[in-house]
């Protein structure tokens, strides 16, 4: 097909029309607003035709690659297949035309299913009571932090305004804590990439208002000193925030709540099917243990002795409000219907196969990539980089991100690249249980055939991607020269 | 092997000193540059603000990385170099000739602190 | 596949688990349902709500979505991806934040807009610490009292948590009073204020002298806006704003209960590396042909961490598609054409429901799709009798007041069957 190079504004011709709008209420009606008060130009936006928007925005969409289009093993992003029925539940009139400060009496049955879905995911964590007001997995973690300052406070133990989290973790901890107003501690992890307890011993004390923890972390690798970890946290007065964004491998198997976790956030969008959408919306869901419920966010659902659902937006000790109303609520509907299909027994048995497939994986691969940490993984697992680069032929050798440009070409997306930071040459690798041992043989065979090709002749990876839509970008003149609309690219 | 420049002063956090009576140039080594790789800004303080010694003034951005830079002296900026602003590459093509900041220094006995070329040669050989 | 990783079952994968923490019972949910079921058990819950004829606002309004859009934000490729890191085969993505990012800039006239927030309430909590990064070491940020209450509130906790001071800048004849946000500039401490375009009253906001007045202060002005009236009314770099947010909802957004939506933020190119959130940006491949990348990451959590004025990570990409896909629908025209039929509408309504005797006039200004009057009967009641009669209005202010909102979609049948039930409240 030919390279498609338009922007929407290219397309636009002064006069086209693409809408249809009913006639006027008031059709004599002028449209009388102070001129002080009105702009002076009309909005540079494009006039196209109907059939230009959809030809357009169809050639873009050709553009993506998509779960739907092909295997995505990008580490820490349980990029799981997203079920059809939950689009169209989503859709429903009934849902999505209902206005959220409608009289409580008018949105029972959406109200349901804001308190069936908390119940469904305190069941599913051992969390006591969730807020689902957060809309993506960051906005939970700033959420549940406020919960734990909130904690502290009502205790008069205003000292505590630090946090600790493991130099393993995503970047967004630490980013969370200090727009929380918390200060950052770093903890190490050991040789086998997990906390090391000694470290953590000497941090602890009476300024230390928690710990963010991702179990598995972000090698994959469980936490087994979890159970001296809460102890030795909540020994300090501290409470243990577990940060949600790998709790896949852990459906059916282990619950955050039972490990001694008091805060934790799920993300909709991982664990629980909905899509991604290239980036948003997201839902982040908070949980908490039963002694931290009066903090939660506002408003909260309730359901009365009558069996009637009411919103409660007043709560002395509540954090606050969020978010503008209660949420996402279309993508907490998407995860209901992705809970409710599964079922009790199937949804126990995700976290399972998950964590096969990344073992099968890494196993099948660690004769051609370095696998720093040899033990059993979770869902997701991090090789750091090539055994044999090609650098042996004289050329510069192949890296991890000539890796994952490469893969490109095979129609695959990439893993993460260069997360964590624990490794140089770290790729990150999460497969998730809606892929079959077909789907995870043949990405094993492309692996491999892109480690010989490095081997032999690294050029080829380093001129990688050669059949995507472009090749590498100068992301670098990019950053120097930015050009971040239409007009600024027009000189 | 990085450039390093007889004659000026040097912070353990990789920036160069000039002193020019009670006024303090400011750059980053060779040595910082190289190690940031393409540099796309540079975030630079304002003039009139005050530094202190061995606290963050601005920073360095490339495409992954943001690196903070930190004053080896306390003063005030009298000058930061606007030329910057609109060309960061000048600090890969030079980072001796292209200095980020001078500073009026409030207490000289500071410059006691830095490293002369040699020792800072010791640091990053 | 268990011999390949050398062991002998499922439960070995979790050998590393310590014994007391595995799960051994079974989750207190359901049983597998069937597609059928699960379709028939949300039509039974669906069915426990109450379609309206929305005549209300305050932060979510029932525009007309084009058939269009849900057609073009379903398609896979758009729906099923991630985040675009990986730019060759996201160009699609790419491409589209980048015209989006256009298109709030065009309205709004600043020179840079960000990738999209969560909702409108947290991009102004965003712009909130967007202003006291900008000023160092000011730490106050004033609210006006004619902002939406879940914005307020918003802000008020992000800046609890954040350390930071709220004040407030007094409404005077339901409008944000300058005199007021002089004495307010007076602690000398003020980073930057956040006023409304369009107020929580219906009313258009004169924002003469605001601008300047805060930047003598050294302190930036935020607007809050309603996007879908920026077609016709004054932008914020017309008033002087350094920064502006709102919600993108009301440009074609289904009001779903409350989300998802997607917030906007956008300011002048002094506090570009300020702006929290992803950036998309155009440069060449390989090749030399046009591409799209995200850029400025430097300023970014997984870069910055602790030092990052933001923790944001994901936008709402799907939403900013959405109202992308309406925008280049609606063009220049169709959204002045929405924006003088909802003024139509909702001057109609005002009108007559004065002349109904069981309302009074409250403030004389200019307002375009929503209003307030002050009800001469018991305003729960009202809201009641629209609601029986298939009706959301008359939604209840703080101070008693009745709001209401008309849009483009509301008929004439629709408005006069309104007034006759509020002339037997």
């Amino acid at each position: 097909m030919k390279y498609y190079d338009k922007l929407i504004f290219e397309l636009s011709k002064p006069g086209r029309r693409a809408y249809t709008l009913p006639a006027a209420a008031d059709p004599s009606a002028s449209f009388s607003i102070p001129s002080g008060l009105l702009r002076a130009e009309a909005p540079a936006l494009p006039e196209v035709s109907e059939v230009d928007v959809v030809r357009h925005y169809t050639n873009l969409s050709q553009m993506n690659f998509g779960v739907d289009t092909g295997f995505y093993p990008l580490g820490s992003c349980t990029m799981k297949y997203n079920p059809k029925i939950n689009e169209e539940i989503a859709g429903m009139p009934a849902f999505q035309g209902l206005h959220p400060l409608q009289d409580e009496s008018t949105v029972q049955g959406a109200l349901e299913v804001y308190y069936e879905m908390e119940r469904s995911l305190s069941a599913i964590t051992g969390m006591k009571h969730f807020t689902l007001n957060p809309c993506a997995g960051a906005h939970g973690e700033l959420t549940g932090l406020m919960v734990m300052r909130s904690y502290h406070a009502s205790r008069g133990d205003t000292a505590r305004i630090k946090v600790i989290v493991p130099d393993s973790a995503h970047g967004t901890n630490p980013a969370s804590a200090a727009v929380c107003g918390l200060s950052i501690v770093e903890v190490k992890s050991n040789a086998n990439g997990l906390v090391d307890v000694e470290d953590l011993k000497p941090l602890l004390g009476p300024d230390i208002a928690g710990i963010m923890m991702t179990n598995p972390n972000t090698l994959g690798l469980f936490e087994r000193d979890i159970k001296e970890i809460a102890e030795l946290v909540h020994g300090c007065g501290g409470l243990l925030y577990y940060d949600g964004a790998n709790m896949n491998p852990l459906l059916g198997v282990v619950r955050p709540g039972d490990m001694g976790f008091d805060i934790m956030h799920l993300n909709l969008h991982k664990t629980f099917s909905t899509p991604h959408g290239g980036g948003g919306p997201g839902s982040g869901p908070v949980g908490v243990a039963g002694r931290l419920a009066e903090f939660l966010p506002t408003p909260k659902v309730e359901k009365g002795e009558d069996g009637r659902f009411h919103i409660v937006d007043d709560a002395p000790m509540s954090a606050g409000r969020v978010s503008a109303f209660m949420g996402n609520f279309g993508v907490i509907l998407r995860a209901y219907a992705y809970i409710l299909m599964l079922g009790k027994q199937n949804l126990a048995m995700a976290g399972k196969l998950a964590t096969l497939g990344a073992n099968y994986i890494k196993e099948s691969l660690k004769d051609a990539y370095k696998l720093p940490i040899p033990s059993v993984c979770k869902h997701e697992f991090v090789f750091d980089g090539l055994i044999d680069d090609g650098s042996a032929t004289g050329k510069p050798g192949a890296t991890t991100l000539d890796v994952a440009k490469r893969l490109l070409d095979f129609g695959y997306h990439a893993p993460t690249i260069y997360f964590p930071l624990l490794f140089h040459q770290a790729l990150m690798i999460e497969p998730t249980e809606t892929e079959s041992k077909e789907t995870l043989d043949a990405f094993i065979d492309v692996m491999h055939v892109i480690a010989k090709e490095a081997a032999e002749d690294p050029d080829i990876l380093h001129g990688a991607p050669h059949n995507a839509p472009i090749s590498r970008p100068d992301e670098t003149m990019a950053a120097r020269k930015p050009v971040l609309k239409y007009w600024d690219g027009i000189s | 092997m990085s450039k390093i420049v007889e004659g000026l002063l040097y912070s353990d956090s990789h920036e160069w000193v000039k002193v020019d009576g009670d006024v303090a140039i400011i750059g980053v080594t060779d040595y910082a540059q190289a190690e940031m790789g393409d540099i796309t800004y540079v975030d630079l303080p304002e003039v009139d603000d005050e530094v202190s010694q061995g606290e963050d003034f601005g920073a360095l951005e490339s495409v992954k990385a943001s690196s903070e830079l930190y004053s080896p002296v306390s003063g005030t900026v009298v000058a930061v170099n606007e030329a910057l602003e609109d060309a960061p590459e000048l600090v890969n093509e030079d980072a001796f000739a292209n200095w980020i900041i001078k500073v009026q220094m409030s207490d000289k006995a500071e410059l006691e602190s830095l490293m002369d070329a040699a020792a800072y040669a010791g640091i990053t050989g | 596949m268990l011999d390949r990783i050398g062991v002998k079952s499922l439960d070995d994968l979790y050998a590393d688990v310590p014994a007391g923490f595995i799960y051994k019972g079974e989750y207190d949910l359901p049983d597998a349902l069937s597609e059928q079921e699960v379709r028939d058990f949300f039509e039974r819950l669906a069915s426990k709500n109450t379609r309206l004829k929305v005549f209300a606002g305050a932060g979510s309004y029932d525009h007309y979505t084009p058939a269009v859009i849900p057609y073009i934000i379903s398609r896979s490729e758009f729906l099923t991806a991630y985040t675009p890191y990986q730019c060759e085969i996201s160009q699609g993505t790419l491409r589209y934040i980048f015209e989006y990012q256009s298109m709030v800039c065009a309205l709004t006239g600043m020179d840079v807009s960000n990738a999209s927030m969560y909702d409108g309430p947290t991009a102004a909590a965003e712009a909130m610490r967007m202003a006291v990064a900008s000023a160092r070491k000011k730490n106050t940020v004033l609210l006006s009292r004619t902002l939406l209450p879940n914005v307020v509130k918003t802000v008020e906790t992000y800046a609890k948590y954040y350390g930071t001071n709220i004040a407030y800048i007094e409404a005077e004849d339901g409008q944000t009073s300058l005199a007021s946000l002089r004495e307010a500039m007076a602690c000398g401490d003020v980073a930057g204020a956040i006023v409304p375009s369009v107020n929580r009253f219906g009313i258009i906001e004169d924002l003469s002298g605001f601008a300047d007045t805060l930047h003598e202060g050294k302190a930036l002005l935020v607007e809050y806006c309603d996007p879908s009236t920026l077609a016709v009314l004054k932008t914020p770099a017309e008033w002087g704003a350094d920064v502006a947010v709102g919600d993108g909802q009301s440009l074609g957004i289904p009001m779903c209960f409350g989300g998802p939506y997607v917030g906007f933020m956008a300011c002048t190119k002094e506090h570009m590396r300020k702006l929290p959130g992803r950036i998309v940006g155009e440069t060449v491949d390989g090749q030399g042909r046009r591409a799209f990348v995200l850029t400025l990451q430097a300023r970014e959590q997984h870069i910055r961490r602790e030092k990052a004025t933001s923790n944001i990570c994901s936008n709402e990409s799907l939403m900013a598609l959405f109202v992308t896909v309406y925008m280049s629908l609606m063009g220049p025209q169709g959204l002045r054409e929405v924006n003088e039929k909802s003024y139509a509408g909702a001057h109609l309504l005002h009108d007559m429901l004065l002349q109904t005797g069981k309302f009074e006039e409250v403030f004389d200004k200019p307002f375009l799709k929503e209003f307030v009057l002050k009800p001469l009967v018991d305003a729960k009641a009202l809201q009641a009798r629209l609601c029986e009669g298939g009706f959301f209005g008359a939604l209840e202010t703080e101070e008693g007041y009745v709001s209401f909102c008309v849009t483009e979609k509301r008929t004439r049948a629709e408005i006069e069957a309104l007034v006759a039930l509020a002339r037997e409240a």
